[in-house]
């Protein structure tokens, strides 16, 4: 089956959030988690400080730290599933409670041709 | 890793509490910023990575840890008086704990010290013992966030001020310093009971900590007799309002819809609050609202209770409760000249004229009932009591 990869991007609204609140959130992120069952192949946090990037110039490595803060929502975790097409990864993605805190990207991963 | 969608009622928020008693006893009182801010981070960390992992198997020993861990990193020299406290509270982590640890009874008398004004003790109660925000304390005290920030900046600087700490008293003192910790649980309770009818959920939400504390707190007598009371109250709060959420009166009330388990806990309660040798005001409230429960009201029972309570806690609130009773007994004219004795000192009480504006009624003076039940609906602030005054005025 193919294999799609959410990025969860952040956009940083969870500044004031109540113990309460916290506890709902996290509740909702189960709900929706229980609800993919097994579809789920992996999924991580990623560490939102230390980040690094980096560049080839002119034949040296330069590291830059990171994550890249051009862009406004930095990557705040992934979660690798399993879906039909894209348009089912989609539909599983639709209840996701993240939408409420940034926004997803969905990619397919490049499957390998069979031998 | 299992993926529980329903965790413990509450979990953050008594995490919260907990955590930040054992931090501060570690730090001392002077330093509950510190201390607060550690648990925080701790929260956070799980809203981060939770639900991307699942959540733990032991999730609140998973919070202790992170919240652990940070403060060690910030305060490297107090980190074996922190890693000490918080082994202690891991090995004694009560997932569904009945009873409070030491450091958050020490917590709670503290925020409950007799020289802070009682609703700062609630304030501070609600957010250093019950985990509840300010926004959520504004929200179930019905005043404003700053006000209730303010507040508490002004509790904890008068803790540094005079330089409270956080001990627990002897086992001969604790008795006297548990009655302020009760005084503030009931007056939770209260808060929260006195509207919570509505669709104001952070309201009920003090109605269900006001009765866990009173679960938890050391089980004196007199912790029994607040917990029946309180029990015994709740259990008739689904009835109290009807399908608008309008209030309806004793007689009014649809009894199959009280809740039974919480009358078997009140009973218990009481049971065990016969034991010492002390009657507190608790021991009666929780007598009457015991004879509430029977089919047939024995009123002139009710109005000795009250007589009882007025010898132990006179007040003009409870006054009125007996004039009401009074006029039970004695007919509607004998209440009336009881509950307008206290015409003055309550003015600004709004079950003050809805007392005297009812018993007019029944008197047969509908002048003097319009007159009352408008002031109660002039004074009253929740829309739903507002609603029901506005009725009776036209009723009367």
């Amino acid at each position: 089956m193919a294999k799609y990869m959410l990025l969860l991007r952040d956009n940083g609204s969870f500044a004031g959030i109540s113990p309460e609140e916290i506890q709902r959130v996290i509740a909702r992120y189960s709900a929706w988690r229980q609800s993919l069952g097994t579809r789920i192949v992996s999924a991580s946090k990623l560490r939102d400080s230390d980040g690094r990037v980096l560049r080839r110039d002119g034949g040296k490595t330069v590291v830059m730290d990171g994550p890249y803060t051009e862009t406004k929502e930095i990557v705040g975790g992934y979660f690798l599933i399993e879906a039909d097409s894209y348009d089912h990864a989609i539909e599983l993605s639709r209840d996701c409670p993240h939408f409420d805190f940034g926004t997803i990207e969905i990619r397919e991963l490049q499957p390998t041709p069979t031998a | 890793m299992t993926d529980v969608p329903a965790f413990v009622d509450h979990l953050f928020r008594r995490s919260a509490g907990r955590m930040t008693a054992t931090l501060a006893r570690v730090l001392g009182a002077n330093h509950l910023d510190l201390a607060e801010d550690f648990v925080q981070e701790a929260l956070m960390a799980a809203l981060a990575q939770w639900p991307y992992s699942g959540v733990p198997e032991n999730p609140e020993g998973w919070l202790f840890r992170v919240a652990r861990n940070r403060a060690i990193d910030v305060l490297r020299k107090h980190a074996r008086a922190i890693d000490e406290a918080f082994a202690v509270r891991e090995e004694a982590l009560p997932r569904f704990a009945h009873e409070l640890g030491d450091d958050d009874l020490r917590m709670m008398l503290m925020c409950c010290d007799e020289r802070l004004a009682p609703e700062t003790r609630l304030a501070l109660t609600l957010k250093i013992v019950c985990g509840f925000s300010v926004d959520e304390i504004a929200r179930a005290l019905l005043a404003t966030p700053d006000a209730i920030a303010q507040r508490i900046v002004r509790a904890k600087k008068f803790i540094r001020d005079n330089a409270i700490e956080l001990t627990l008293p002897s086992r001969e003192e604790m008795p006297r310093r548990l009655d302020s910790v009760l005084d503030v649980v009931y007056l939770m309770f209260n808060e929260g009971y006195a509207a919570s009818a509505g669709d104001n959920l952070v309201r009920r939400d003090l109605v269900d900590e006001a009765i866990r504390l009173g679960e938890e707190l050391p089980p004196l007598p007199k912790t029994h007799a607040l917990a029946a009371l309180m029990h015994l109250q709740r259990a008739r709060l689904a009835a109290r309002v009807d399908a608008a959420g309008d209030p309806l009166l004793l007689d009014e009330q649809d009894r199959s819809l009280w809740d039974r388990d919480a009358i078997t806990r009140g009973l218990k309660h009481m049971e065990l609050a016969a034991a010492g040798d002390e009657l507190t005001r608790f021991h009666v409230e929780a007598e009457i609202a015991a004879e509430h429960l029977f089919d047939e009201t024995n009123w002139p029972r009710i109005v000795e209770l009250y007589d009882d309570l007025m010898a132990i806690a006179p007040s003009a609130v409870v006054a009125l409760n007996r004039a009401i009773a009074v006029a039970m007994v004695d007919g509607p004219q004998a209440g009336l000249d009881a509950a307008s004795a206290l015409e003055v000192e309550l003015d600004d009480y709004v079950p003050l004229h809805a007392t005297i504006g009812e018993l007019a009624r029944r008197a047969g003076d509908a002048a003097r009932a319009r007159e009352h039940f408008r002031r109660a609906a002039d004074l009253t602030t929740t829309l739903p009591l507002k609603r029901w005054f506005v009725k009776r005025i036209q009723g009367a």
